[in-house]
């Protein structure tokens, strides 16, 4: 009775937090309700006239939507595995990072969940999933196994980060062993999601672009690039606008690590360039749709040549540890590397899957501005998420807001 | 009236569907829609009222009496189809008659069956192939025609790949598609190698006049917006012993359909005499459609 009465109070206490801050902060509210505005009218649009307000057709059947699902499952899988290095080198802040990164799991996790619901042709008929009342074809469809996965894993982020939160609210202290015992649990996690939803890919025999078996490792190694990138952003934003601090010698761990998986990154690319051209088979016309462009089709190559530059930019950038240590330049590399391998892994991995389609029609697919607002409006209802979670969690990790905070205020106003 | 119709369309879509309709927020015939089973699980009693219900809406909607079979696979019977290539003049006639018959969508127009044009002196090349050809007269100079549908293969990755099992091979080989119960994920567009699959992205327009009254619930009832549809080999007729639509309308007999358990049946014949193949056979999708040039 006594916990579900501190609950109530944090929840409550959580909302009036998320409903006080300064003009940034309300500036930043009216940018992002305005484009979930947008992107729920949008939404409306495509529900009354259907899936033709995107550019999808038969010949490119998945494209903008699916596209940031792919991508984001992989900010969720990279945003927990942060842990590991804090772990390892011991990094004093590791409560932090295991709250912050996971909360960026559950954001990411959500929105992909609403890239699907907004691609699927019947989302009332989502309940078809769902054993029992439904079908959950499994063992064989590999979506299937994407939605245990994704489930899985946002429900295992919801509730590390909920216990973790709620007893240091209660100022208990929460059992080391039990959260890390779910922290370990959730890092075969993360990396099973990314795989699985490589294997949606992978497995489909009527896409060679697709169709390989690096497929699942490339996903692994580019989103421990971009993860991080992200993390490492907003890390530095909150050290700067709240008391968050976290070690200089943790970002340049981060940043060092990050040199690796790019330099691995580019390597499996490279292999799969060279496998193409060199072989030279009728499949290498994804490629060549890709980076050539095919009989005058070209719409998508100057983007994945602006995602391979990024990507290999700032590898030669990281290389040098003086310039990775430099801070201006170590967050240009995170904005460049985190552009490259949008890019390349939801665009550039979605669309050249399908063009030419199996029949051999070249489609061009250049998502439609329906698309592309519905899109921004799940990722501004993202951003929203992420940015009330950090607004509950900061005070909560620094002893500031706890269940005897109003008594407090009203000791320090007397 | 449209407007009406959309707005309780856009309420049903929403996640809470099941309390609007609780609170009476959906007519009957949505809310009867929205809790409906696969068709693999709707018990005998509960197919007849359904049946009726669906028989009634399209008798509103196009002004027709319909019959919807749900017979089900004969045993000792499994379909498949070979086509002569050496026959096909590209005259498109199978394309169309498939429409016809199948309660196809005429605007956004679409097709089952697509023919590719191809060169004769590169063979068969899907990366140079032209669906769209548009010659005065058919065929052209120095080119052949290869139609493609669904190849009902026996190892088929579009049923794999369904979340919800919305598709599945039949006993008589046909791969059919249960429209109530799809929710339009399209997994199986992009796992089938042969572009079999087709999806809604509209509201389909099938003008009365176009509306074939004779159907199967697996087969050519109008779909609704949102979902996949492909080829079921007419599942409406074959079942029924009649030959596709296709067949019917291939001036050239290029097309033959029938029994591949019936030993002395024409198709067999072409099977054991004639230098048969399929399409990319090398992704071992073993299709019940057979190419041939005879």
């Amino acid at each position: 009775m006594q916990t579900a009465r501190l609950f109530g109070t944090w929840i409550s206490g959580s909302l009036r937090i998320i409903c006080r801050g300064g003009a940034l902060y309300w500036a930043w509210m009216a940018l992002l309700l305005a484009l979930i505005g947008v992107g729920g009218v949008s939404y409306y649009f495509q529900l009354r006239d259907g899936l033709v307000t995107t550019s999808m057709r038969d010949q490119v059947s998945w494209g903008f939507y699916i596209g940031n699902f792919t991508f984001l499952v992989g900010v969720a899988a990279a945003a927990v595995t942060l842990v590991v290095p804090a772990y390892i080198y011991g990094w004093k802040p590791i409560k932090e990072i295991v709250v912050y990164g996971e909360m960026m799991a559950v954001t990411a996790i959500t929105c992909c969940a609403l890239f699907v619901l907004v691609d699927i042709g019947h989302p009332e008929r989502f309940w078809h999933l769902i054993p029992g009342p439904g079908i959950l074809n499994v063992p064989s469809s590999m979506l299937g196994w994407d939605v245990i996965a994704l489930n899985g894993y946002l429900i295992l982020n919801f509730v590390i980060v909920t216990y973790l939160l709620f007893n240091l609210f209660r100022k208990k202290q929460p059992n080391k062993k039990i959260y890390m015992t779910l922290v370990w649990l959730s890092i075969p996690a993360a990396i099973a999601i990314h795989t699985v939803t490589a294997f949606l890919y992978s497995g489909l025999i009527a896409r060679p672009f697709w169709n390989s078996a690096i497929l699942a490792p490339r996903f692994i190694v580019s989103a421990f690039c971009s993860g991080p990138a992200l993390m490492l952003v907003i890390m530095q934003l909150m050290q700067k606008f709240s008391t968050f601090t976290i070690r200089r010698e943790a970002i340049h761990k981060i940043a060092e690590l990050m040199t690796y998986f790019m330099g691995f990154n580019l390597f499996l690319l490279l292999a799969e360039v060279f496998k193409e051209y060199y072989s030279d088979t009728e499949h290498v016309v994804h490629m060549r749709y890709m980076f050539n462009g095919v009989h005058g089709h070209d719409a998508i190559v100057p983007f994945m040549w602006v995602a391979v530059a990024c990507s290999a930019f700032t590898f030669l950038m990281f290389i040098s540890r003086k310039r990775r240590e430099n801070l201006v330049l170590l967050n240009l590399g995170c904005a460049l590397v985190f552009l490259g391998v949008y890019l390349e892994k939801s665009m550039g991995m979605v669309i050249p899957g399908m063009t030419p389609d199996t029949l051999g029609e070249i489609f061009e697919y250049v998502p439609s501005w329906n698309e592309i607002r519905v899109s921004l409006g799940i990722l501004a209802l993202g951003a929203l998420l992420y940015t009330w979670m950090v607004k509950i969690a900061t005070p909560i990790l620094h002893g500031e807001f706890h269940f005897e905070s109003g008594k407090d205020r009203e000791k320090a106003a007397s | 009236m449209s407007l009406a119709v959309n707005r309780r369309e856009f309420l049903c879509s929403l996640a809470g569907c099941a309390a609007v309709a609780a609170v009476g927020g959906c007519s009957d015939i949505t809310h009867s829609d929205f809790f409906r089973k696969r068709f693999r699980e709707i018990e005998p009693g509960e197919m007849v009222d359904i049946i009726a219900d669906l028989e009634a809406r399209q008798k509103e909607k196009y002004g027709k009496d319909v019959t919807i079979s749900t017979k089900g696979a004969q045993p000792g019977v499994e379909f498949g189809y070979a086509l002569d290539v050496s026959r096909c003049v590209g005259c498109r006639k199978c394309e169309y008659a498939c429409a016809d018959e199948n309660n196809q969508s005429r605007d956004p127009e679409l097709h089952w069956i697509r023919v590719l044009e191809m060169e004769q002196k590169t063979g068969i090349d899907f990366h140079n192939a032209d669906p769209y050809y548009e010659p005065e007269t058919v065929p052209e100079e120095g080119m052949f025609y290869l139609p493609v549908a669904c190849q009902q293969c026996r190892n088929a990755p579009c049923v794999k790949s369904c979340p919800v099992g919305a598709t599945w091979q039949e006993d008589d080989g046909i791969v059919v598609v249960d429209q109530d119960w799809c929710i339009g994920c399209r997994c199986c567009v992009a796992a089938c190698p042969y572009g079999a699959r087709h999806f809604n992205w509209t509201e389909p327009e099938l003008p009365a006049e176009h509306h074939n009254p004779d159907q199967h619930y697996l087969g050519n009832r109008p779909r609704p917006k949102g979902v996949v549809e492909k080829c079921t080999f007419c599942i409406h007729k074959v079942r029924e012993g009649e030959y596709p639509a296709c067949m019917e309308a291939c001036p050239v007999g290029a097309r033959t359909f029938g029994n591949l358990l019936d030993a002395d049946g024409e198709l067999r014949y072409i099977l054991e005499n004639k230098k048969v193949f399929v399409l990319k056979g090398e992704l071992n999708t073993r299709p019940r459609f057979y190419y041939y040039y005879g």
